[in-house]
């Protein structure tokens, strides 16, 4: 395969893999808030049907996972890109902390909120520009 | 309920068998945030790879929207709540290095100490936060 054929492939693979990922958000329904909202709060008839959610998400990768442990390098790419062995601080609290709170208040996480917006969610359209630039005023805070 | 459960178990699957594509072939965690933030942030070297997932993970909100009326849920608070949301959100996962996918499905496979903390952590102030505004609006 020549450069441009292998990276039109790869560029093709990592669009298949966010589809596969947001179909799962999809019919999880992660992409409703009132079921989000109705999983965080367990004082109003609780619904914890999305908890199976991530035990479905986790039992999938953690065997990817440590399928390519051993492997020098991704199929496509030159090297793995993974955090390492960070201890836990301050930021990690906080910033986790703050996530919750917008989490809880709106009922996305950001990638359902992704599928959402461009499912014309108006919601959820303000909700992932406000995301956008929370994420660069956190940027430029850190720069 | 109990279809509810199936289909959260199927989705996901899912979502599992999306993040394990990209870490096989291009070496890369799936956390949305992380994704979205290096747009953000990085250069334009690292970009294309972004770009093809999250336009992936728009299709199928633009699919979804199309055949399964219902499946892209009302919000369920005022545009100036959501507005606010978004902000802490975005602000929080950069902070705390990662969100729902990148700390939760990527980092609790991995077993990390770090993920686990950011999960425990979201979803105390998550449910603390639901709580409270479930009764306030």
């Amino acid at each position: 395969m020549t450069a441009s054929a292998r990276s039109r492939v790869a560029l093709g693979i990592a669009a298949l893999a966010g589809v596969t990922f947001g179909a799962g958000l999809v019919i999880s329904g992660m992409t409703q808030p009132a079921r989000i909202v109705g999983f965080l709060d367990p004082l109003d008839g609780w619904d914890p049907s999305l908890a199976f959610v991530m035990a479905g998400a986790v039992a999938v990768y953690a065997v990817a996972h440590a399928a390519v442990r051993r492997r020098a390098r991704p199929w496509l790419d030159a090297r793995f890109e993974l955090p390492g062995r960070g201890s836990v601080d301050a930021p990690l609290v906080a910033g986790a902390a703050v996530f919750g709170i917008g989490w809880g208040l709106g009922g996305f996480c950001p990638g359902p909120s992704i599928v959402a917006a461009a499912g014309g969610s108006v919601g959820a359209i303000v909700f992932v520009m406000a995301m956008l630039a929370g994420m660069h005023v956190r940027h430029r805070l850190a720069a | 309920m109990a279809s509810n459960w199936l289909l959260g178990l199927l989705g996901g699957a899912l979502i599992g068998a999306g993040s394990a594509l990209l870490l096989v072939t291009h070496g890369r965690i799936a956390g949305i945030s992380g994704i979205a933030g290096g747009l953000v942030e990085r250069a334009a070297a690292d970009r294309a790879w972004r770009l093809a997932f999250l336009a992936g993970l728009a299709a199928a909100g633009i699919a979804a929207a199309a055949v399964l009326p219902g499946a892209i849920g009302a919000p369920v608070r005022s545009l100036g709540a959501m507005a606010v949301a978004g902000l802490l959100v975005g602000f929080g996962a950069r902070l705390g290095d990662g969100c729902t996918s990148g700390h939760g499905v990527c980092g609790l496979s991995r077993g990390s100490v770090r993920s686990l903390v950011a999960v425990a952590t979201f979803m105390v102030t998550g449910a603390i936060t639901a709580i409270v505004a479930g009764r306030l609006s």
